[in-house]
């Protein structure tokens, strides 16, 4: 009996606290099997964020710092400054990433730091319950957009990728979805060369990761999956944004 | 080494690389911006890294980030940038890592001024971020104490696994003052097995973390960090006591205000009324013990916190006293500094009144 | 019988989604359990009818599936 499929090494044991269906589990997974498969999980230092992966140190089997709100991109320069040959990652959703720490991920951006982000967009606060996020869509309803998001009041939802992609030492920037297997193998890919691409040293590497939250969206896992392709993918297209030459 | 003429911001960087420093992380403010400007040079030959950073937000989330990573690292700002780094500083404290933080004070609130102030003293010993936690802060009175007080910041920070912050003031880290880089005694540190350098072989992950979720767990975890505090007050307690013997008045004051108050008290003594001071270097642990022990003194009649701030330092000297005897304040602010003169007669008026 | 699914039943949520994309079709929700969480775990009652193409392992949030290949 080959296997065709198993648990990766990347991840521990414990069981995660995400909701049914939340596809932050597929994103831990993908992470953890790309950091195994290259080699990298012995050297490999993640940085949790805070928002509902805020317990993703228990789940990355690698060594793991929890850092402060909106903070991993800083926290992860110190980490990557002072091991230069370590794989170093930050795991991010879109309240710490677009909303309070956009000038770090801008900033890191802006330095080239040597680190991948894993961003995950879900357009929504999940682990706070809800709130308007700066990616929450136009009309998207939020705790704290119970009309739905409008525009005038509160602008249009942030394209990251698109303006990460400005920055010339943002070397590899890709956007990449979740809602159904074939997007999945495309994102893993896509989060495996994003980790190369850091081991290379051509500077810094971020894939955008579309993600569900069943809970705060107020629909059943496999709803969410569709909404997410309806709704999301239309404003925030999946594609490559940038590659660098070497690479490509 | 000989001595040599430093300028104080200068010379704080440059003890902070014979320290073993090799990583610091900082952002402009005045008036501590000679730190970063020597850093970003000095470092690189060191084999060390600096980075500017977008903000001191950043910056101190870069310190926890090296710090975790096992490397000493340092970072400074002035006031304004420090009460920004406060948020960073509870986390460096909460997952017990070790740092040097430098304040070179200025006038505040708000934007305030860039002249020298001592207003964060309350920011600096009570814990301007949230939650219970305690940095060691140590307050040099002149650019030869910084650093010494800099490179043992170092090695208290590694046998605690704690923050600690050098606060000067404008002073400190501005003038030029004859200098002699003398080596520190040197502690017995343990590895920091704990620190996030990737697995490399080791059987279990660490994890830098500072969130407790489970209540229970978090509150055994303060616990824990105060047993530690309680081992500090025991042994980091620095102080200086001056011409204390049969003193009506003792002065409390620290950092370049307690030289201002030793040309008081040589001033007062030339009209006959005897005069001493107690000079906490540390902040925090407070020597409250000095202070009592001066209040026992019969020849006492008042003691005299003297601060460049509108009165900070003061409240734990008369808890220290505990009410044996009264306290008085006298400070100016805002980047104004208190002269001798008009420090020798609010004493007078003091004792004066309390004849 | 090309390929054989076996489930880490507790580790299931029941979020049901890699029983939206069995390309055979037999990956259920066994509702005559409840495992430790309280959810119906996945299962697959026709094994025979597995191909091994890893997409049910590969939709769980959860890495509740094991796949292998005779």
């Amino acid at each position: 009996m080959a296997v065709v499929f198993e648990k990766t090494k990347g991840l521990t044991e414990k069981p995660t606290h995400y909701c049914p269906g939340c596809t932050h589990g597929i994103i831990h997974r993908l992470v953890a099997e790309s950091l195994e498969e290259l080699g990298l999980l012995d050297k490999a230092v993640g940085v949790a964020p805070v928002g509902c992966a805020v317990f993703a140190y228990d789940y990355f089997s690698c060594d793991m710092q929890e850092a402060a709100h909106g903070r991993a991109p800083a926290c992860a320069t110190g980490i990557k400054r002072v091991h230069p040959d370590s794989a170093v990652f930050t795991y991010q959703g879109d309240g710490d990433l677009a909303s309070i720490g956009a000038a770090e991920i801008v900033h890191a951006a802006m330095r080239g730091e040597k680190v991948t982000t894993i961003f995950v967009n879900n357009a929504i606060y999940g682990m706070t319950g809800g709130q308007m996020a700066p990616t929450t869509l136009v009309g998207q309803k939020a705790t704290t957009a119970p009309l739905g998001r409008d525009e005038n009041h509160c602008g249009m939802p942030l394209r990251i990728s698109e303006m990460l992609a400005t920055i010339p030492k943002a070397v590899f920037v890709e956007r990449v979805s979740v809602h159904d297997v074939p997007n999945i193998l495309k994102a893993k890919k896509a989060i495996k060369k994003a980790f190369e691409i850091q081991m290379k040293g051509l500077g810094f590497t971020i894939v955008e990761v579309l993600s569900t939250c069943p809970t705060n969206w107020g629909k059943t896992p496999v709803e969410a999956l569709k909404w997410l392709k309806e709704n999301m993918v239309p404003y925030y297209p999946v594609q490559n944004f940038r590659t660098p030459e070497e690479v490509k | 080494m000989a001595r040599e003429l430093w300028k104080g911001n200068e010379a704080i960087a440059e003890a902070a690389i014979k320290a073993g420093c090799r990583f610091f992380f900082g952002y402009p403010i005045t008036p501590q911006n000679e730190i970063p400007e020597y850093m970003s040079l000095r470092l690189p030959q060191e084999g060390g890294c600096f980075l500017q950073a977008e903000s001191e937000v950043a910056a101190i989330n870069m310190v926890y980030g090296a710090a975790g990573a096992g490397a000493r690292v340092m970072t400074s700002s002035s006031s304004p940038g420090i009460s920004l780094k406060q948020e960073g500083i509870s986390y460096i404290a909460g997952a017990e890592l070790p740092c040097v933080v430098v304040n070179i004070v200025r006038g505040g609130p708000g934007l305030g001024g860039i002249q020298p102030a001592q207003s964060d003293y309350f920011q600096a010993t009570k814990g301007g971020g949230h939650g219970d936690y305690h940095l060691v802060v140590l307050a040099p009175d002149s650019i030869q104490e910084a650093v010494n007080l800099v490179q043992e910041a170092f090695d208290i920070a590694d046998a605690y696994r704690n923050p600690v912050m050098i606060l000067g003031d404008g002073m400190i880290g501005q003038m030029m003052e004859p200098v002699e880089f003398v080596g520190v005694p040197k502690r017995q540190l343990p590895e920091k097995t704990w620190a996030t350098t990737g697995l490399r072989g080791r059987e279990n992950h660490n994890i830098i973390n500072s969130l407790f979720i489970d209540p229970a767990v978090c509150e055994t975890h303060n616990q824990r960090l105060f047993k530690k505090y309680a081992e500090i007050e025991k042994n980091e307690i620095k102080v200086e006591e001056y011409n204390l013997e049969g003193a009506e008045i003792v002065f409390a004051a620290y950092g370049t205000v307690s030289r201002i108050v030793k040309n008081a008290i040589k001033a007062l003594e030339k009209e006959g009324i005897k005069a001493g001071l107690i000079r906490p270097i540390t902040l925090w642990p407070f020597p409250k013990a000095n202070f009592l022990k001066a209040a026992d003194m019969p020849s006492v009649k008042a003691f005299m916190s003297v601060e460049m701030s509108m009165g900070q330092m003061v409240e734990d000297v008369e808890l220290s006293v505990k009410g044996k005897k009264p306290v008085y304040f006298y400070g100016r602010t805002g980047g104004m500094i208190p002269t001798p003169k008009a420090i020798v007669e609010e004493a007078k008026k003091i004792l004066g009144g309390a004849k | 019988m090309a390929g054989k699914v076996t489930f880490d039943e507790n580790r299931c949520k029941g979020c049901e989604l890699c029983t939206t994309v069995c390309p055979v079709k037999i990956v259920v929700m066994d509702k005559d359990k409840i495992n430790i969480k309280g959810y119906h775990p996945a299962t697959v009652k026709e094994m025979d009818k597995c191909i091994a193409c890893g997409s049910c392992a590969r939709m769980c949030p959860d890495v509740v599936i094991k796949v292998e290949k005779l």
